[in-house]
């Protein structure tokens, strides 16, 4: 009886990926679809760009889709610690270059530069989120209007302490010696850290996936992210692993703001709503929890933004929000989000 | 006459403002399997759900090896060694066999592992599913593997709230047979409806009503109280 059950749940399966695999081809090619109207050499430059942008946003996106597929909380403090993470970089910058590592700089010490301000932006984002975690966001569990309340008001307050910390006007950041200027491929000018963002951001979804998959803490997060309550009776504390899941993606969100300050060559502090908007989008899209639907949902943002901006500049968020709603349109749960 | 392994006393459980709970009092021996009986709402789920601290109890004592357990949280009160087979077979969908039982595993020790090798011979169909996600599996396949899942660790208790809802009763017999064979190893507390699969698997039982304890006894009494059975369960 077993087996036939067994069976019949996998015919049903492989009618499904017929389907699927469609659906697969045709979301893959409507991305060469702005050939038809770009030279294939712009199209090269802006898919380069849109990859690097699209790995930028899932630095950010990939913390908030995990906050709230296990917790049920929306942060919407998480783009103060991507502004932090971007000023944090740029003071460290900003020191480094008066020993000589940022402008005028070998390899090795460029590289030594832009790593150094990714640990402190680390750190700092950490350490944000876990006090911001214990301290408030732990008192709004349950209630999604408290949540936005609370976390949109730290926002408010972190953004403005950091205009007394630095300063409320743009600044210019220096980008490390050897990550300025660009690499010419057959005619396409391919920017060089843009190739250093597309490597951060793969390395951070290595990262992540591989702590998911191969794991306990691993299993134990995916398992939260679909019932705390039987995580909680196997003898787990759900809200340490929440308050762990919180600070990484804190974290994650600062190193995605020190990377995004120095691909964007400058800061100001209103960066960190900007970029909470792309993240939201991106989180939507790939469905809440999913660590591969935001990674897939920011790949889908950073290339739509570089294409339409480039045909159409001013449409160029309004065609990302067009993409969130064809998809909830067709799976209201977003790419990869529980049914 | 030897401690109880788990014992109530007046414990009142509300759920948001209805009252659910209304002063039971249980006590449960180790190595006796024991049934709370009860008609649907009389606060059997409740109960696990309160002795697990997943709706922790208003008022009154909940004892586990004379430890009070009733401000523990759920996590705490698994690590004191009782094991928890939510109803609905609440498995892990997104997640494999394997890391259902990994995530069961409290210590993953070599013990642990060769516990393993019993739980693949109580329930062969985890061997074989093995790689599968849980979300692909039968219903009864699943309610094994919330069963096995909670074997695994070397606990003293075992709560399994309505193992046999929605299941085929030829399930419901392989069920009662691998419940038998764990009872020889862990106290067994089962809340069930399913008469059949009640009186093959408990020494002990109490019946609920309306939130208190209004029987108690053997089950070999029970099986021949038509009188019993008929008044706070329905069955003639």
């Amino acid at each position: 009886m077993t087996t036939q059950t067994a069976t019949a749940g996998l015919q049903e399966h492989g009618g499904m990926d017929t389907k699927k695999l469609g659906v697969w081809i045709a979301s893959v090619g409507i991305w060469f679809l702005p050939l038809l109207w770009i030279d294939p050499t712009t199209y090269a430059v802006l898919t380069v760009a849109g990859l690097a942008m699209g790995m930028l946003i899932f630095l950010t996106a990939s913390g908030l889709t995990l906050i709230f597929g296990l917790m049920d909380v929306l942060n919407l403090a998480h783009g103060a610690f991507f502004v932090w993470g971007a000023y944090v970089g740029f003071s460290i910058l900003n020191g480094l270059q008066q020993i000589g590592w940022v402008e005028g700089a070998g390899a090795a010490q460029s590289i030594g530069s832009v790593v150094l301000c990714l640990l402190a932006a680390l750190v700092v984002g950490g350490l944000m989120g876990i006090v911001l975690e214990k301290m408030l966001v732990r008192l709004t569990y349950g209630s999604h209007l408290k949540q936005i309340l609370i976390t949109m008001g730290a926002s408010l307050i972190l953004v403005e302490i950091l205009k007394v910390v630095w300063s409320p006007n743009d600044e210019v950041v220096t980008v490390p010696q050897a990550f300025q200027g660009s690499w010419i491929v057959m005619d396409v000018i391919i920017t060089k850290f843009r190739v250093a963002a597309i490597v951060v951001g793969a390395l951070v979804l290595a990262g992540i996936q591989l702590v998911m998959m191969r794991t306990k803490l691993g299993i134990i997060v995916r398992a939260g992210v679909e019932n705390k309550e039987v995580v909680e009776t196997l003898g787990y504390n759900i809200r340490r692993v929440f308050t762990g899941v919180f600070c990484a993606g804190a974290a994650l969100a600062a190193v995605g703001g020190t990377m995004w300050s120095i691909f964007k060559e400058q800061i100001h502090p209103a960066m960190g709503e900007e970029n909470l908007i792309f993240a939201l989008i991106v989180v939507i899209i790939g469905g809440m929890g999913s660590v591969t639907g935001s990674f897939l949902g920011a790949i889908m943002v950073g290339l739509a933004y570089n294409y339409v901006a480039y045909t159409l500049p001013p449409l160029a968020l309004g065609a990302n929000i067009m993409i969130m709603a064809v998809i909830l349109l067709i799976r209201p749960t977003g790419l990869m989000g529980k049914e | 006459m030897a401690e109880p392994i788990l014992s109530l006393a007046k414990v009142h459980t509300y759920i948001e403002q209805h009252h659910i709970l209304q002063g039971v009092d249980l006590s449960f021996m180790p190595g006796r399997a024991t049934v709370l009986l009860g008609r649907n709402g009389a606060g059997k789920s409740t109960t696990l759900r309160t002795v697990m601290g997943l709706t922790p109890a208003a008022s009154g004592e909940v004892i586990l090896k004379g430890q009070a357990v009733q401000a523990m949280k759920p996590y705490e009160v698994a690590k004191q060694g009782v094991g928890f087979v939510p109803e609905d077979q609440a498995v892990l969908y997104t997640l494999s066999v394997e890391e259902n039982f990994r995530l069961a595993m409290l210590s993953e020790n070599e013990k642990t592992w060769s516990r393993m090798e019993t739980i693949f011979k109580l329930f062969p169909d985890m061997k074989k599913f093995w790689r599968s996600k849980a979300g692909v599996l039968s219903g009864g396949q699943k309610q094994m593997l919330a069963i096995a899942r909670a074997f695994v660790n070397d606990h003293d208790l075992l709560l399994i709230d309505e193992p046999s809802k929605g299941l085929a009763p030829i399930v419901v017999d392989h069920l009662i047979e691998s419940i038998n064979h764990i009872k020889n190893h862990t106290t067994v507390i089962l809340v069930e409806q399913n008469f059949y699969m009640a009186s093959h698997i408990g020494v002990d039982y109490f019946i609920l009503d309306d939130g208190r304890t209004v029987h108690q006894g053997l089950m070999d009494d029970l099986v021949h109280d038509e009188g019993l059975k008929q008044k706070y369960l329905g069955i003639a």
